[in-house]
């Protein structure tokens, strides 16, 4: 009885390690390929190892471009979806108020409605209404799928709050600004800066609707797009090994700041 | 006896003062103006144009100008030509889900029961491809099941794979890179529920006499629904309406029906065709999605 348990358990986390090796793979690949001298343009195989692509990463100067054009894209659609998002959360976690169903249908489909029909039809209504596509329809796009995700992340957030905290500040004679200000915001920020990183991810990484409406302007998947047909620079596999590089940090300092917190509600009791 | 005078100390919000109730009504609808106007111009809006531009007359263009007949013969026009793509749209996705359900439920499951103090590391890992561009990641898999790659010529070495079989470019390949792209989506949700799972559960189901494959069925699964639901969900949704495995690790003979309705817009520029395949896309991607919900439950995913 005891072996067989101890089999069952070690059963499930052995197909679990497995299925993360095949999810681990391509991003190992990835970062092999960047340090690749690949044997022709439209190769994909390894070929020979080099320095070269870290060295010069923006050697084809429309690669760089594409990224820069990117990640001011992802800055202003995350900045304007956050903070639309989050005054939307707070709406549906601390009010009741009529039509509440409908707005939450409203955040709930764009999540629900594949992003090539979000993609097509605002190209419908851009060329219907004579709008040039670029830069900026881009942001309008992207802000428009942050929005129901930063939603859902700072909602969570809020929910989870426990409300008798400002209950005590407003006790202790705090007015609601500063309630908010000192109670509400640095309980909610985690929330909101997840929702943010959230958001500037799923800009930064967007294909489809990107595609649908960026005219001429060239985003980093754009660029991707584009090279596979005509064969990617290696200089390509550099950005993706970089990007995760970057977000690993991220996380890793979060979880950092996260330990050294609940080290410090050890020392203070818990919250 | 001030002590037992009512405090704010109780769950239901306060009823405001009459003073400002005035204002407490209004303020939850500013604050959702700005979100709610900018999904209800750039979402809503957008999809009635689709539906009216689907309607268009087939035979204008987009120099010439779109009239508006009321085109209905656009539907089954473009079904009938693209029926293929449409069922391997639901065909792959429907695999895929299948394959990311069995890899999936024990990742989902071990890290929610099992890792203990690597939880979070494991969580890590389960959401690093994402840290990495979608497209590039979908490239890498080129490599890995490349003519000349190792995996390959094991297949070969072993006979599973025909002397001059192929990986790449296979419906095999689209299903694998689909699976893997959308594999997160499946997991989270799943972890979030089976990590509420109380396994004193599990072991009152074991005292009881129950096998572990009846514990599963009617402790452990049940209990998971609602992350299973939410998962399957966004796996499916946009599983079904990628066309970039399609095109990255298929053939034309592999095209999914996003390949068509990207080129119906920006190749060969057929408004109303590309606007009554994409509508036709979310109409049965609704109806799958609320159909599921109505059998599972709503409530959990929203």
């Amino acid at each position: 009885m005891r072996l067989s348990r101890w089999f069952a358990d070690r059963w499930v986390m052995l197909v679990a390690l497995l299925v993360l090796g095949y999810l681990a793979l391509p991003i190992l690949v990835v970062a092999a390929l960047s340090f690749n001298r690949p044997s022709s343009r439209l190769s994909y195989d390894f070929n020979e190892f080099t320095l070269d692509n870290w060295r010069q990463p923006c050697a084809t100067s429309d690669m760089c471009d594409a990224v820069v054009r990117s990640v001011q894209i992802g800055f202003i659609a995350t900045v304007v979806a956050t903070v639309l998002g989050t005054l939307m959360a707070f709406a549906l976690v601390r009010h009741r108020f009529r039509g509440r169903s409908g707005v939450n249908v409203l955040i709930f489909l764009p999540m629900a409605t594949p992003e090539l029909v979000m993609g097509t039809s605002l190209l419908a209504l851009f060329v219907s209404a004579g709008v040039p596509q670029g830069f900026w329809t881009v942001v309008i796009a992207h802000v428009m799928f942050c929005v129901s995700f930063v939603v859902v992340t700072v909602k969570a957030r809020l929910a989870g709050m426990d409300r008798r905290l400002e209950e005590a500040a407003m006790d202790l004679y705090a007015n609601e600004w500063q309630t908010f200000r000192r109670i509400t915001l640095p309980l909610v920020l985690p929330g909101i800066v997840a929702a943010a990183l959230l958001a500037f991810s799923l800009s930064f990484d967007d294909f489809i609707i990107t595609n649908f409406n960026a005219g001429t302007t060239v985003t980093f998947p754009m660029y991707v797009w584009g090279a596979a047909q005509r064969g990617i620079p290696p200089q390509v596999n550099v950005i993706g090994t970089a990007m995760f590089a970057v977000a690993l940090l991220l996380v890793g300092l979060s979880s950092l700041r996260g330990r050294r917190a609940r080290r410090a509600n050890l020392l203070t009791g818990p919250s | 006896m001030t002590l037992l005078a009512p405090t704010r100390a109780g769950h239901p919000p306060p009823a405001p003062p009459a003073a400002r109730s005035g204002r407490r009504r209004l303020l939850p609808y500013l604050l959702l103006l700005p979100g709610a106007a900018w999904l209800l111009i750039f979402f809503g809006v957008p999809l009635v144009q689709l539906a009216s531009a689907s309607l268009y007359d087939p035979s204008g263009s987009l120099s010439t100008g779109y009239a508006m007949t009321w085109a209905v013969g656009n539907y089954p026009d473009v079904l009938q030509a693209y029926w293929p793509q449409f069922l391997r749209s639901f065909g792959y996705a429907g695999l895929a889900l299948v394959l990311a359900l069995l890899l999936g439920y024990p990742l989902a499951y071990a890290i929610a029961q099992k890792a203990g103090r690597w939880k979070n590391l494991l969580l890590v890992c389960v959401v690093a491809p994402m840290f990495t561009s979608f497209l590039v990641r979908t490239l890498a898999w080129k490599t890995i099941l490349s003519d000349n790659g190792a995996l390959v010529g094991l297949l070969r070495d072993v006979h599973l794979l025909a002397p001059d079989g192929r990986l790449l470019a296979t419906p095999f390949a689209v299903v694998l890179g689909l699976t893997y792209n959308f594999l997160p989506f499946l997991v989270l949700p799943l972890y979030a529920s089976l990590e509420r799972l109380d396994p004193r559960l599990l072991e009152a189901a074991t005292d009881l006499y129950a096998s572990p494959v009846q514990a599963f069925r009617r402790v452990t699964l049940p209990l998971s629904m609602p992350g299973l639901v939410a998962g399957t969900l966004l796996f499916f949704i946009p599983a079904s309406g990628d066309y970039i495995n399609a095109e990255l690790l298929g053939t034309p003979n592999e095209y999914m029906i996003g390949n068509v309705i990207d080129s119906a817009f920006l190749v060969r520029l057929d408004y109303p065709q590309g606007a009554a395949l994409s509508f036709l896309l979310m109409a049965a991607i609704l109806a799958v999605v609320f159909g599921y919900l109505r059998r599972a439950g709503t409530e959990e995913v929203l």
